[in-house]
């Protein structure tokens, strides 16, 4: 077992060897351009990419022609909403999104917002799920376009897409998801799903940084963006850019897998996920994050009172998670995901996520459940707050000495 | 971010971690910083009342490598030392003693003030007027 060890999944995932034996000829022996019609190292490149593409079609119940390749998640982001609001704009102005999507959502819509788009942003329940009579009752006669995440990032709560889409296509507003975390994780099918537009990536399935996808639906109803990225007319002309072959490639054959390996290794990351949750739940004053029911397998997220993060951070070095607080200066910043299902500074701070993985081995978790359970003790034994909660001395009657 | 060797150190194998008895007539306590910003001192000495100096020292801290560090290190310094010499310690000393990088010169000045809140809490016990400090933070 080699430390440290890898818990954060949700950041990124290592390629998978198989990934990468599947690009390698594609940077050297067939390096052509698919967009080259007039000689055999074009036509090669364009079948590769054809294969990817029926891969992604594949895993997500789409048709290859709706899939519009990008340079990642952030980017069919962008293109999705910005694109939406420029096509569809004369319809009306009005979007809705939530509080706790990813910040390519929050600020590709804040962008729009700056040219005229209203949008409203629903806050969640304290467990991460959205209120839907909430999300019916925003909608105006304006409104052009939801977008809600299918799976957090922060602590892998599914939101109920389907019901989602139907209050959607009821009012006749177009639907975008970003399925960032949930594809290839967790069957995502955009016709049973009733999804729009859909946005997700290579890295966060095993394959390349740097190439993405927008899932564009072609009929019933039949929806258009506005392309961001003008030039060659590429992928339809909604993204014009020489495509990423290599990558590409890499992020078919990383859906394949996934395709493949999905119910397999969605039962063995929950169990081992479930097992690494029960034992930090042990620890006296410890929180799961989020809805328990309705998460990705891999995802767990948990809040330890009394310690606080960048301690926390540092007593578990051996193991590489995420930090629900981003307090790197004197000015800390807790988590916006967390705060906006009403956790208090305090909880947010001292909040880990785990993201396992497909390399991840019951040993590792193993060894990450000790050492957070060290750590944790640890900083609490050092804690005046920890000590003052076992004097049964309530923190909130202190008057304290702030800065 | 990188932490030094010594706040490493002392974030390990903190110095004097505990309590002592905050009602005791020659014990000073300090509590400074607050749940919500991210760090809690509590600072704690007991001095001998004949000589004025400091017995012992102890420290429980819920914060940050850097702010452990810190306290644990003022604990340190504090034993041995006479009430009115501890009242110099300056946070800067910690600063340049930990190597603490700008964005965490808050947690030597946190120290320090739990330093000084603790000799006040002891003057005040005695019956001695609180020491003024004009470069009082809390």
């Amino acid at each position: 077992m080699n430390l440290p060890i890898y818990l954060d999944n949700n950041s990124t995932t290592p390629m998978d060897p198989r990934v990468l034996e599947s690009m390698l000829p594609f940077f050297n022996e067939n390096f052509g351009n698919a967009s080259s019609r007039n000689h055999s190292f074009g036509w090669n490149a364009e079948k590769a990419v054809d294969d990817a593409r029926e891969q992604l079609a594949s895993l997500i119940g789409s048709t290859s022609k709706e899939i519009i390749f990008t340079s990642g998640a952030t980017e069919a982001n962008n293109l999705a909403i910005k694109g939406v609001y420029e096509m569809y704009g004369s319809q009306g102005n009005h979007m809705i999104t939530v509080t706790t999507e990813h910040k390519a959502v929050l600020d590709a819509c804040k962008k729009a917002e700056k040219s005229g788009a209203e949008v409203t942003y629903l806050s969640p329940n304290e467990d991460g799920l959205i209120n839907l009579d909430e999300l019916e009752a925003a909608i105006t006669d304006k409104t052009i376009l939801i977008t809600i995440m299918y799976g957090n990032n922060e602590i892998g709560v599914i939101q109920d897409i389907k019901a989602i889409s139907a209050i959607a296509k009821k009012n006749g507003i177009l639907f975008h998801t970003d399925a960032t975390q949930a594809v290839g994780k967790i069957p995502v099918d955009v016709l049973a799903d009733g999804i729009d537009l859909m946005s997700f990536t290579a890295h966060k399935m095993y394959g390349p940084k740097g190439v993405g996808a927008l899932y564009v639906r072609r009929k019933n109803p039949r929806v258009k963006v506005t392309s961001q990225m003008d030039g060659g007319g590429h992928e339809r002309g909604m993204r014009s850019g020489t495509l990423n072959v290599p990558g590409i490639v890499g992020f078919g054959k990383a859906c394949e897998l996934c395709q493949q390996e999905m119910e397999s290794e969605a039962t063995r990351l929950s169990a081992m996920r479930d097992k690494l949750e029960k034992e930090l739940l042990t620890i006296e004053e410890a929180y799961v994050n989020g809805n328990a029911q309705h998460r990705l397998p891999h995802v767990s997220n948990i809040s330890f009172k009394f310690v606080e993060g960048e301690g926390l951070m540092m007593g578990t070095k051996d193991i590489a998670v995420s930090s629900g607080s981003a307090c790197t200066s004197a000015s800390l910043e807790p988590s916006y995901v967390l705060k906006s299902l009403g956790l208090d500074d305090e909880l947010a701070h001292s909040s880990l996520r785990f993201g396992l993985g497909r390399f991840t081995t019951e040993e590792e978790v193993d060894f990450a459940i000790d050492h957070v359970k060290t750590a944790v003790n640890k900083l609490r034994e050092m804690s005046p707050l920890w000590e003052m909660f076992q004097d049964g001395i309530d923190l909130k009657t202190i008057e304290w000495a702030e800065h | 971010m990188a932490y030094s060797e010594k706040v490493i150190d002392h974030y390990q194998n903190p110095r004097n971690i505990g309590k002592l008895d905050k009602d005791s007539k020659t014990v000073g306590t300090g509590l400074v910083g607050a749940p919500e910003c991210g760090d809690v001192m509590r600072l704690q000495i007991d001095v001998d009342e004949a000589t004025g100096i400091i017995k012992d020292a102890k420290f429980k801290t819920f914060g940050c490598g850097s702010a452990i560090a810190s306290s644990s290190l003022a604990t340190e310094w504090l034993k041995g030392k006479t009430v009115d010499s501890a009242m110099e310690i300056d946070n800067m000393e910690i600063v340049e003693e930990l190597a603490l990088p700008p964005v965490k010169i808050h947690c030597s000045v946190l120290a320090e003030d739990a330093i000084k809140m603790a000799i006040n809490d002891y003057r005040q016990k005695q019956g001695l007027e609180p020491i003024e400090d004009d470069k009082k933070h809390y």
